[in-house]
């Protein structure tokens, strides 16, 4: 049994959190912080970000010159282990017509050892979308009532950016978010490009550390009751650096200036004695007593293949989206024939994506550039956040619902395919002129990618696949999935909006700008945005559970990671998911003292 | 400011590319049975050690082959005041790597290189009644502007022009993730810095935004 932690396991823990990532990691953070004794399992290994990151290895270094392969998609650096579109022995499967991509991995830390660190707040329309145009469902919490977690999270996790006040896209409260870095110099023609188009280019809002945090003051803001808490933050944050401008992040990061879990939530919650990580431990059922109430889980040890139960007063699901409904739903008994937490029907559905669609343009402005370090911060410095609420009020689109843009370019680190389709920029250039054309065009594309909001339908859910079991024995999910015109249309406005920024910026255009919303959009979750499946409501013939994240059906049970998500804004989930577990484990503890679980 | 392990890292991934240097191929696996990864279990290809890579698998191209796909990477990025040529920086050792990976695109790469060398050698015969690593400049020359452009190319050129599209941009993937090529074009990253400055005033003016 691979225990990351000193301690022996207890016999009885008081909350069992199931997953590591960004849900598991924050409740467990939040939790053991206030003395609740947490027993953690992860599916996959044990990670240790700080010996296991390649800080500045070089393509020449890796095989294939890190190019993606079958086995490490992202390629060879990204820090997923064990992971990408395919887990190795745990397949997932899709319904006559469907083409869903399930990203997962099996590490600690889950996707936040690689995932892009852009960290958006949902805004006010955000939380009532239907309230608003009448499609989709509403949460049954407001932007008011998260809005404190969101501080709490930013200035736990540490977050780049600028306070705006544009609608809908939410300022953070004084002195929460860290100075932006300087714009890159693509990234400043790209605003001057959009100006006249008056689309709107602000700094990102990206959780990587541009300075050290303030280790003396923040941790007692964030534990203003619990001078031990803060001193065991304190002690964990001023090991964190700021970013020293190079390497990619999503390799992970050795000296912890950007977010994992491994890195800023697991040191602090594990430095309290009060966490105990079990790796290696896939998580198959959630046990209950005769009364209905969840008594603990049963998991596969990986190394020995042997079934384990381990028990506690709460159990917490935060396995991702997708993962958690598939427990939930192979979790049946004779009072839950349907699933656990099932009354409603409802666990598996409302799965959604983020809308995707990108065009990339070369510039000649950008051609024959002086040599300048573009590395910058990794990840995007600027963005530009949904600009046309009016024009949509107005009913003047044909799609609901908002994107925000992101642009990657610049002179970064070549990589593999650096110059195909170089020939037809040069027409077939080669030899001494193929030298200076690369030097000429290094740096001069730019990528305009749109991430933009689905909107939850019936059509797209998963359920298990009654033919199929995994290497564990475990019945795998079978995915149904239909967008509908509402992401298409907007697909299709992604690629003319871009179209027309290169063209602003006297570019042209070297990838296909589709009419057809249908071309233009990328393939189901393959944004790896996945939300949805076990909905979050008012009412419990509707919704699996309540505004804490907490099961209609069984009290001390509950998801906190992207399942509860019944609307999935453009704002990319990870913040949001880690505001709504923390929020969800201050409910746990107050629903303790009060003896209610 | 890289940690020791990834000092080691490097260092040892120097060694690999040396070896690969010396051998006209790449390195052998027995540099694999040497590295190994502390405290983390049994590797596998979904879970290899990031900070000090392994090739685990041999290069497929024949001596032969590699002789007439060194003549053509170095027809496509030869040696200029600049930078040295293609092969200089390794560059056919990394395509004989990429040709000879089991993955279903590497797979497809190596029928068409492998069969495009075989053509290539096979046309210059037929034109020139000699080999083609043993061709004049000119001569490869006029092979290679029947080829250099798919859109342009005779009819019968077809496969040839696809095949030599396909050497362009493996030759330019291996060239300019090299340090060489990396220094050519001025990638300049990869460097911690104390802070990060943006465009300098130079880049600003060249792009206009002075």
């Amino acid at each position: 049994m691979p225990l990351i932690t000193n301690s022996k396991t207890r016999t009885e823990y008081d909350v069992i959190v199931v997953g590591s990532g960004a849900a598991g990691g924050m409740t467990a953070y939040a939790l053991a912080q206030e003395g609740v004794k947490v027993l953690m399992l992860e599916a996959g290994r044990n990670y240790d970000p700080v010996t296991e990151t390649p800080m500045f290895q070089l393509p020449k270094d890796a095989p294939l010159r890190g190019a993606p392969t079958p086995d490490k998609p992202f390629g060879f650096y990204d820090a997923t282990i064990d992971g990408g579109w395919q887990v190795p022995g745990e397949p997932y499967t899709n319904a006559a017509g469907g083409n869903f991509m399930w990203w997962r991995t099996r590490m600690l830390g889950g996707r936040t050892n690689h995932w892009g660190r852009i960290s958006l707040r949902m805004g006010p329309y955000d939380f009532k979308p239907r309230s608003r145009d009448g499609l989709g469902l509403d949460w049954p919490m407001n932007y008011e009532d998260v809005a404190p977690y969101y501080d709490r999270v930013e200035s736990l996790i540490g977050v780049y950016g600028t306070n705006e006040g544009l609608e809908n896209t939410p300022d953070s409260s004084p002195g929460v978010l860290q100075p932006p870095p300087k714009p890159r110099g693509y990234e400043l023609l790209v605003k001057k490009g959009c100006s006249p188009l008056k689309v709107p280019v602000i700094p990102a809002h990206i959780a990587i550390l541009t300075r050290k945090q303030d280790y003396l003051t923040l941790p007692g803001r964030l534990h203003p009751n619990n001078p031990k808490a803060a001193a065991t933050l304190a002690a964990e944050m001023k090991k964190r650096m700021a970013c020293f401008w190079a390497t990619a992040c999503g390799r992970g990061c050795s000296i912890k200036a950007n977010f994992q879990s491994t890195t800023v939530l697991l040191p602090p919650a594990i430095a309290t004695g009060n966490l105990d990580i079990i790796t290696d431990a896939m998580v198959r059922e959630v046990t209950i007593d005769k009364s209905g109430k969840a008594t603990g889980v049963h998991y596969i040890d990986k190394e020995t293949r042997r079934d384990r139960h381990v028990k506690a007063k709460i159990v917490v699901l935060a396995a991702s989206g997708c993962e958690s409904a598939r427990i939930l739903l192979n979790s049946k008994s004779t009072l839950f024939s349907n699933g656990l937490g099932n009354s409603s029907g409802k666990v598996g559905r409302y799965l959604m994506d983020t809308v995707g669609a990108k065009v990339i343009g070369q510039i000649p402005a950008l051609e024959n550039c002086p040599p300048n370090n573009d590395d910058g911060a990794s990840s995007i410095h600027m963005y530009t956040p949904w600009w046309k609420y009016k024009e949509q009020a107005a009913g003047k689109l044909n799609f609901a619902r908002g994107y925000h843009i992101e642009f990657s370019g610049g002179r970064r680190m070549p990589a593999p395919g650096i110059f195909d389709g170089l020939e037809a920029q040069t027409g077939g250039a080669y030899g001494r002129k193929l030298k200076e054309e690369a030097r000429r065009y290094f740096g001069s594309f730019i990528t305009f990618a749109g991430r933009g909001e689905m909107i939850p339908n019936d059509d797209c859910y998963c359920e298990i696949d009654p033919n199929v079991v995994d290497q564990w024995g475990i019945p795998v999910l079978r995915f149904h999935w239909k967008w509908s015109d509402q992401e298409t249309n907007q697909a299709a406005h992604m690629h003319k909006t871009f179209a027309e920024i290169i063209e602003s910026m006297g570019g042209k255009t070297t990838s296909p700008v589709e009419t057809d919303g249908r071309k233009a959009i990328y393939r189901p979750g393959e944004i790896i945005h996945e939300v949805g499946t076990t909905c979050i409501g008012a009412d419990p013939k509707t919704s699996v559970l309540n505004q804490w994240s907490q099961s209609w059906d069984v009290k001390n049970l509950f998801v906190t990671d992207g399942g509860p998500f019944v609307s999935n804004a453009d704002k990319n989930p990870t913040l949001s998911i880690m505001a709504l577990a923390w929020r969800s484990a201050d409910h746990i503890m107050a629903s303790m003292k009060k003896g209610d679980l | 400011m890289s940690t020791p392990e990834n000092k080691m890292g490097r260092r040892e991934a120097l060694k690999w590319m040396a070896g690969a240097g010396a051998a006209g191929a790449f390195a052998p696996a027995t540099l694999a049975q040497k590295v190994e990864n502390a405290g983390t279990p049994t590797r596998s290809a979904t879970d290899p050690n990031l900070v000090k890579a392994v090739l685990d698998w041999k290069g497929v191209l024949a001596e032969s082959e590699l002789k007439i796909l060194t003549a053509l990477c170095d027809l496509i990025l030869p040696k200029d005041d600049k930078s040295p040529s293609a092969s200089q920086a390794g560059v056919p050792a990394f395509i004989n790597e990429w040709v000879s990976a089991i993955y279903p695109i590497q797979q497809a790469d190596k029928l068409v290189v492998r069969g495009g060398l075989a053509w290539l050698n096979t046309e210059s015969l037929r034109r020139n009644g000699k080999d083609f690593v043993d061709l004049t400049e000119a001569e490869k020359t006029g092979i290679c502007d029947d080829i250099a452009y798919l859109p342009k190319a005779k009819p019968e050129f077809a496969f040839g022009a696809l095949f030599f599209a396909k050497v362009r941009d493996l030759t330019s993937t291996g060239f300019y993730t090299s340090e060489i090529g990396m220094k050519d074009i001025g990638y300049i990253g990869n460097v911690p810095l104390p802070k990060f400055d943006g465009p300098s005033p130079e880049v600003l003016k060249h792009m206009g935004l002075a």
